[in-house]
């Protein structure tokens, strides 16, 4: 039962299409009143204001002049945001294909009749339970030069091994690339494992007396089975990318200097510290418009052009 | 559940290849444990131990010193009352945004699934695209709305924002549910003289308890962890644990004691992981459910 609801989720059925509904009556459109409410005033209002706002000279109080792009320009040139967006795609790059990667591989290695599935299962997903803090801490701690992984190897004899990633500015985004795979893979791995457990067995049959190699198997006759699931879970990645913000905060707090500053940390800085209303509504939009571009391709897919053949 | 059975090749005997999968599998295993074996560990040291001693050497002495310190006296900023005070914060935040998101949410899919109502399709639509937008677009006006209303910083402004944002997942979750119960059902309540609420509470409700279990998993996780709307909403009397976490970790106050960190990052972490450990493969459904939310 749950892995079909697994495979239902991810293969794209999350939308099941319309039926004639047949009730009538005030009381289902009363009943549904708050949330038309909720998102009248807050998902399309708060947007708009924002998106508003981005446009405004606003600093400490939101003002609602009008200055144009005068926000945008000043975000491309501004050195932090400049890194933020770059941390974006450098993490967003690594994280999903590790992921996808990891996932994957743990996904087909499980599916192999191996002893302890339950087991395993258990220990892969389990990080995918904890707070993004949690788990930005604890890497903080391990990864640590002083006293973590780089004095336990030194400590094994290896007198000159370094590993300060995490206060290094030019590797301290990898840090946060590991700390996220190892809170993600688990899931990948569970939306994966759904879709291979709906491929056919025959298959194997037939690649096997055809002699194709196990690995290529996987390779080419697998994955491109499974596509539907990779792209839902390269889209449920990407979103994480572009909301990633409690790891950052809770392991490097976007340092050292601004070298693991990312947008959602800009946002919140311009609007709740630094008192620049306009700059972190402007980044706030750009954060928007990137989102749009991930999800519209993959909502047409899913949604609108599958709605055409059924 | 017993339809999941491995679709892989049959195993042989033990070849070469077989102990190389289990090697690779046992790796990722260390690699997925090994921070939660650092954390426990390190909590159950003196600071004394930590500072000479081996990340991964086991406690000489293990005590539990750290963890009554990380629960009852760490300090944040200038309050030293332990991360206690973020628990019963955090509780008091979550119960009634589990049971009102989830009330709010299973009335929706019940009226979305089974009555005509103008303009619901669009509604729900909506709300499912409004799942995806980054939060941090929404937050300003928000904050200026609960000003307005005289409610920001307060426990009803944090409980009111998980619940408008659990919205979607909800809504979505209990739609494809009642989604897949026969309208013959339905109708036949109709029949017999039911009304929108009589049907919901006394046929719908009853009939929904996997569906439940599932969402009250998902929230109890989802809002357990949330970090960014405690920052933002709760105020400083109602900071959930997430946030108290990372102020006493990042507190520059004196030297950093690690073992109670620890301590106080496992407190943290206890209550998903007890839910993630007791609900197994529940908690796959619910993930899997609510994955369109990511």
């Amino acid at each position: 039962m749950a892995t079909v609801t697994v495979r239902a989720a991810a293969t794209g059925a999350a939308a099941p299409a319309a039926r004639p509904r047949i009730g009538r009556g005030l009381p289902a459109a009363l009943a549904l009143v708050p949330t038309a409410l909720i998102v009248l005033v807050v998902y399309v209002g708060c947007m708009l204001w924002t998106v508003r706002l981005s446009f405004t000279s606003s600093t400490l109080l939101p003002k609602f002049d009008f200055v144009g792009l005068a926000q945008y320009e000043r975000l491309i040139v501004n050195d932090r945001f400049v890194v933020s967006a770059q941390n974006t795609v450098i993490f967003g790059v690594l994280f999903i294909a590790g992921c996808l990667v990891l996932g994957f591989l743990l996904a087909v290695f499980i599916d192999q009749r191996v002893r302890g599935e339950g087991a395993f299962r258990t220990v892969f997903l389990f990080p995918y339970s904890m707070s993004f803090v949690v788990t930005g801490v604890a890497w903080q701690w391990f990864l640590n030069p002083g006293l973590g992984l780089e004095k336990l190897v030194r400590d094994m004899g290896f007198s000159d091994f370094t590993f300060d990633w995490l206060v290094n500015q030019e590797m301290a985004i990898y840090t946060l690339v590991i700390a996220g795979i190892w809170h993600g893979a688990g899931l990948t791995m569970a939306i994966l494992l759904a879709g291979l457990r709906g491929v056919d067995e025959d298959l194997w049959k037939a690649a096997r007396v055809d002699g194709v190699p196990p690995w290529r198997y996987y390779l080419s006759i697998v994955l491109p089975l499974l596509r539907p699931m990779v792209v839902t879970a390269t889209v449920l990645l990407a979103i994480s990318v572009v909301k990633l913000y409690d790891l950052v905060v809770a392991m490097t707090g976007g340092g050292p200097g601004i070298a693991t500053e990312v947008p959602a940390k800009f946002v919140m800085d311009h609007l709740f510290e630094r008192n620049n209303i306009a700059l972190g509504t402007a980044a706030a939009t750009l954060m928007l418009v990137t989102v749009v571009i991930i999800i519209a391709p993959w909502i047409y897919a899913r949604y609108v052009r599958s709605k055409g053949r059924r | 559940m017993s339809a999941s059975v491995a679709s892989g090749p049959r195993p042989r005997r033990l070849t070469p290849g077989r102990i190389g999968l289990y090697a690779f599998l046992l790796t990722a295993a260390v690699f997925f444990l090994l921070p939660l074996w650092i954390m426990l560990i390190t909590s159950l040291k003196p600071m004394e131990e930590i500072r000479l001693g081996n990340i991964l050497a086991l406690p000489a002495a293990p005590t539990l010193e750290a963890w009554s310190k990380a629960w009852s006296s760490a300090c944040t900023g200038l309050d030293c009352n332990g991360i206690s005070v973020g628990f019963w914060n955090s509780v008091r935040i979550l119960v009634p945004s589990v049971v009102l998101s989830i009330a709010l949410g299973a009335v929706n899919g019940y009226a979305l699934s089974f009555w005509r109502v103008k303009g619901a399709n669009v509604l729900f639509g909506v709300l499912l695209i409004g799942a995806f937008i980054p939060y941090q677009v929404f937050l300003y006006p928000l904050v200026r709305i609960f000003s307005q209303m005289g409610i920001y910083n307060s426990l009803a402004c944090i409980v009111l924002v998980h619940v408008i944002f659990g919205l979607p997942t909800m809504t979505l979750l209990f739609r494809n549910y009642y989604a897949g119960i026969p309208i013959e059902l339905f109708k036949a309540a109709r029949i017999d003289g039911g009304g929108f609420w009589t049907i919901f509470l006394r046929v719908m409700l009853p009939m929904s308890v996997p569906m439940l279990v599932v969402a009250t998993i998902l929230q109890v996780t989802g809002i357990w962890n949330d970090f960014i709307f405690g920052l933002t909403f709760a105020g400083r009397e109602n900071l959930p644990m997430t946030v108290q976490l990372n102020n006493i970790v990042h507190s520059t106050q004196g030297e950093r004691a690690y073992n109670v960190d620890m301590a106080a990052t496992m407190l943290a972490a206890l209550v998903p992981l007890v839910v993630y450990f007791v609900s197994g493969r529940w908690f796959v459904r619910g993930i899997a459910a609510g994955a369109v939310k990511g």
